[in-house]
């Protein structure tokens, strides 16, 4: 990963990978010059295929960043039209030249989905959001959402390339579906990514190491602001993610701080370290946080969604995992890689004889609706209201789950 | 020589490289008549009433068997890209000031770069196999004398018996043999399991030089090579690097994008009803190819289903198989790993074959056509399902045929491909160089959906309602050339022909170009 030259304006910048192992990225350095219009160096795998396309492209993306006269050179592995133009943005940000709002591709075809306050999120997937060739094929193994990951996943130096890339790939990517979400720096940079990210039909952005109500209200403000800015109307769902002790403590003031939390998740890792433990495959260090996550969104009247598996070469631990979640209360799980979506989905879905029961509950309910009866009944035995509901959703989660898998 | 339009509307050369060759007609159309090739007579007298036929060395071996300008040489493939033998030869070749070789390998590998050398100096005049890396780049910038001839593992026994490859001398490296010739490829330290792709050479070839480093005493057996058919015996110190012959590391694919592709093929497998007791199929060794069989080995299971025979590319996977009692047989063409070897070497159930009892146009019926579903690569597909495995979309000549023509025969053949690779989309408006027509070809399995043939309306049938994201090959197509940013740049192409594509029956169905320099 390169990212060593700093922005100067008289000086040379470069954005983006190369090297053997690169595929999907490119490599681009720029330097501005006075006057000689645009002198592309351009060496491609897909040269013969699309050769014309991307110098065509180049000149596109330079004449909106009102760049003229430059020398730029790229490798490239096959990055797609975003990519590149993400990659040529980032190099000319790096000089500290002025480019206004950037070069914005079309939205793509998927790119406008709207989401759902109470849809599922059983599955997140994490794409680390510098890696752009994880992209383009993520939402076809079916996850309930994607997270492009800005934070912990993008090295200190490459937090402005993820940005840009992040933004590309909103408003490129066909996700098939599942819901979009961003996960943000902490702090100012946070805030910084939203200005970046917001505008492009984010469904939900996910705040991390949130230890207090005041950290999800200024993204909650601010998003608000960039919105209204830009005569957008529609909302941003947050999910924080309580990652330390006094998150932890706070957890329901979090969950209730703003109408726009869907969902309240936790960081183990961070969390076992800031209780000053490691974190076990048993688990027994984190369970109070882990049952006080539960209790807060539930209280809170929003979904607790469990911490990431990280074993990926382990889908029968990863089953087990996901099942002792769901026993403490949580309703989905983080994924780190797509083969672990199916499994968490298996597990989420209710057993048999737990459906079964639930579909006797939903029909009892439904013929006392069509009696117009107040009272829910299956033979002698009463059902109460909360019941009902959870069985309406056993029903709905089966439905959800028939319906990722076939 | 002209270019002439063949039945698939390729234009392919109607010579080569000074002999006549017949355009492509359509599937099962060319039926030729006459006799096969024979062998010379040979007497008994004129070998040693021993059964000792060792000769000192390579050198000696080939000038005994009168090597000359001119001649055909042969080699095999069993050791992959870990082959020494092919390339001893020709450096013999040239320090005898020996000229204009053809060169006829079963395959050749990136491990015979050293004969570019040889070409270029005139030792080697021009191959004809299946040429992979450095040789296929050779040959694409157009710098071979000669054509160059690609055929399928069945093509090749087929060229060889009607009598238009005649092999001067076949050199057959062998992991161990006895001093009569007798050969196998089960034991030795360049263990390969089988030698099925030298059959043909042994029995046709003028001359047969068994090179081996591991010599027991006579009789090796089982004798998968016959010492009747065997001139000469050559020890050398070492034929084969094992490690790269079989690397003991035949790996599943960890790409989830590719693991999906290998599910999707594995469901459609089960829900077309072709998985049932006593079904078959064949898979290979690549990664998408290995994770299929796993998938389907989890399936099997689950319905208590078991295959009557694999055919293979043996692994360890499908060893294990085997002795799970999940099929009854495995009939192996060639052996990927060490647990391949091991089970044909005891396992009376693991049976070695080759391009006669499998693949061969001109036998009393083959091995192939019975296979009820076979799962294949490809490069490039288009939108009529004709299929590319040699050349990559910008022309280069980079892969060999195998027994991929062959396998087409099958009775439901599924190519798993990705949708794209980086920014190269798969699915094409024409396939750079046609190696397979699109009537053989039942459904091609990409990440992004699957798309069955409309000729195959009994498949369209009894998958509907199945789930699995079954779309037409547009479909995938149009949305892959729009992630890609367009259609694709046809590759500019010389109109210098490099290389002849045999079909599966000695026709040509189509022509490789020289890529523009």
């Amino acid at each position: 990963m390169s990212g060593k030259n700093k922005p100067t304006q008289q000086g040379r910048a470069e954005a983006g990978s190369r090297g053997p192992s690169i595929r999907s990225d490119c490599w681009v350095q720029i330097s501005l010059t006075d006057s000689g219009g645009i002198d592309l160096t351009l060496q491609s795998k897909v040269e013969s295929m699309y050769g014309q396309v991307t110098r065509e492209l180049v000149a596109n993306v330079l004449a909106e960043l009102g760049v003229s006269n430059a020398c730029i050179e790229i490798e490239d592995a096959g990055a797609l039209p975003f990519i590149m133009a993400a990659r040529i943005e980032t190099a000319v940000r790096r000089l500290g030249a002025n480019v206004g709002a950037g070069y914005l591709p079309e939205f793509g075809p998927g790119t406008q989905a709207a989401t759902d306050r109470e849809r599922f999120r059983r599955s997140r997937l994490y794409l680390p959001g510098n890696s752009p060739k994880f992209f383009i094929n993520a939402g076809l193994h079916g996850p309930d959402g994607v997270i492009l990951d800005l934070e912990d996943s993008v090295a200190s130096t490459e937090k402005d390339a993820a940005r840009l890339l992040v933004r590309n790939a909103l408003r490129v990517v066909d996700f098939y579906g599942a819901e979009r979400m961003v996960r943000i720096n902490q702090g100012d940079r946070g805030l910084e990514d939203l200005d970046a990210i917001a505008p492009h039909n984010v469904h939900v952005v996910l705040i991390p190491k949130v230890e207090t109500p005041h950290d999800v209200q200024q993204v909650d403000k601010r998003i608000e602001n960039i919105l209204a800015k830009a005569g957008i109307d529609r909302d941003i769902y947050l999910m924080p993610i309580v990652e330390s002790a006094l998150g932890a403590i706070n957890a329901y003031d979090i969950a209730i701080s703003s109408d726009k939390i869907v969902a309240l998740t936790i960081g183990l890792e961070d969390y076992t370290a800031d209780i000053g433990t490691a974190r076990t495959d048993e688990g027994r260090e984190s369970f109070w946080a882990r049952s006080q996550v539960v209790n807060a969104a539930r209280a809170a009247g929003v979904q607790a969604i469990d911490s990431v598996f990280s074993d990926v070469a382990n889908m029968d631990a990863l089953r087990a995992s996901v099942l002792e979640a769901k026993s403490l209360g949580f309703e989905g799980k983080g994924c780190i890689h797509p083969r672990q979506i199916p499994v968490v989905h298996d597990a989420l879905a209710p057993a048999a004889d737990e459906l079964e029961k639930a579909k006797r509950i939903v029909d009892a309910f439904e013929e006392a609706q069509a009696k117009g009866l107040g009272v829910v009944s299956i033979g002698s035995k009463m059902i109460d209201p909360p019941v009902v509901k959870r069985a309406q959703k056993v029903v709905e989660l089966d439905r959800a789950m028939r319906e990722s898998s076939q | 020589m002209e270019l002439v339009e063949n039945a698939a509307g390729r234009l392919v050369p109607n010579e080569i490289n000074g002999g006549s060759a017949h355009p492509y007609r359509g599937v099962g159309q060319f039926r030729p008549t006459g006799n096969k090739a024979a062998q010379p007579i040979r007497t008994c007298a004129d070998y040693p009433a021993d059964g000792d036929k060792v000769v000192a060395d390579l050198t000696t071996a080939l000038k005994n068997a009168n090597l000359r300008d001119g001649m055909t040489i042969s080699t095999h493939h069993h050791f992959r890209n870990g082959d020494k033998v092919a390339n001893a030869i020709f450096d013999v070749a040239a320090s005898l000031g020996v000229k204009d070789l053809r060169w006829f390998p079963s395959a050749s590998f990136p491990c015979h770069a050293p004969v570019v050398d040889h070409l270029e100096s005139g030792v080697v005049h021009h191959i004809e196999g299946s040429m992979n890396g450095p040789l296929g780049d050779y040959c694409s910038r157009g710098k071979m004398r000669g054509m160059g001839v690609l055929r399928s593992h069945g093509g090749r026994w087929q060229a060889v018996q009607d009598g238009e490859v005649h092999i001067d001398i076949a050199v057959i490296a062998a992991p161990t043999a006895d001093p009569f010739g007798n050969a196998n490829g089960l034991t030795g330290p360049s263990a390969c399991g089988l030698l099925g792709f030298a059959l043909v050479d042994s029995v046709y070839a003028d001359h047969v030089i068994v090179v081996t480093d591991n010599l027991k005493p006579f009789p090796c057996i089982p004798w998968q090579i016959q010492g009747n058919n065997v001139d000469q015996v050559v020890v050398m110190d070492s034929v084969g690097d094992s490690e790269k012959i079989v690397s003991g590391t035949t790996r599943i694919t960890k790409s989830p994008d590719r693991l999906l592709i290998a599910e999707y093929t594995a469901r459609f497998v089960r829900d077309a009803g072709i998985m049932r007791d006593g079904f078959s199929f064949q898979a290979g060794a690549g990664g998408t190819s290995l994770a299929f069989a796993i998938f389907l080995r989890d399936m099997m299971i689950d319905a208590g289903v078991k295959a009557r025979f694999i055919r293979a590319g043996s692994n360890q996977y499908l060893t294990k198989m085997l002795e799970e009692g999940l099929t009854d047989y495995i009939l192996d063409g060639q052996t990927f790993d060490l647990d391949g070897v091991r089970s044909m070497r005891e396992n009376p159930h693991h049976q070695d074959t080759s391009p006669f009892t499998s693949y061969n146009f001109h036998g009393k019926g083959c091995f192939a056509s019975m296979l009820d579903v076979v799962i294949l690569g490809a490069t490039e597909v288009d939108l009529d399902f004709n299929a590319n495995v040699v050349t990559h979309s910008d022309g280069r000549l980079l892969h060999g045929i195998g027994g991929w023509q062959n396998c087409l025969a099958g009775k439901c053949v599924i190519l798993p491909i990705p949708s794209m690779r980086d920014r190269i989309p798969v699915i094409v408006d024409k396939v750079t160089t046609l190696c397979g027509p699109g009537e053989l070809i039942d459904v091609i399995v990409t990440e992004r959906g699957m798309a069955i043939n409309p000729l195959r309306q009994d498949l369209i049938e009894a998958l509907a309602g199945s789930g699995l994201p079954i779309k037409p090959i547009e479909e995938i197509k149009r949305e892959v050339d729009r992630i890609c940013g367009g259609k694709p740049t046809p590759p500019s192409l010389e109109e210098k022909v490099v290389a002849a594509i045999k079909w599966v029956d000695g026709t040509v169905i189509d022509a490789v170009r020289q890529v523009a320099n």
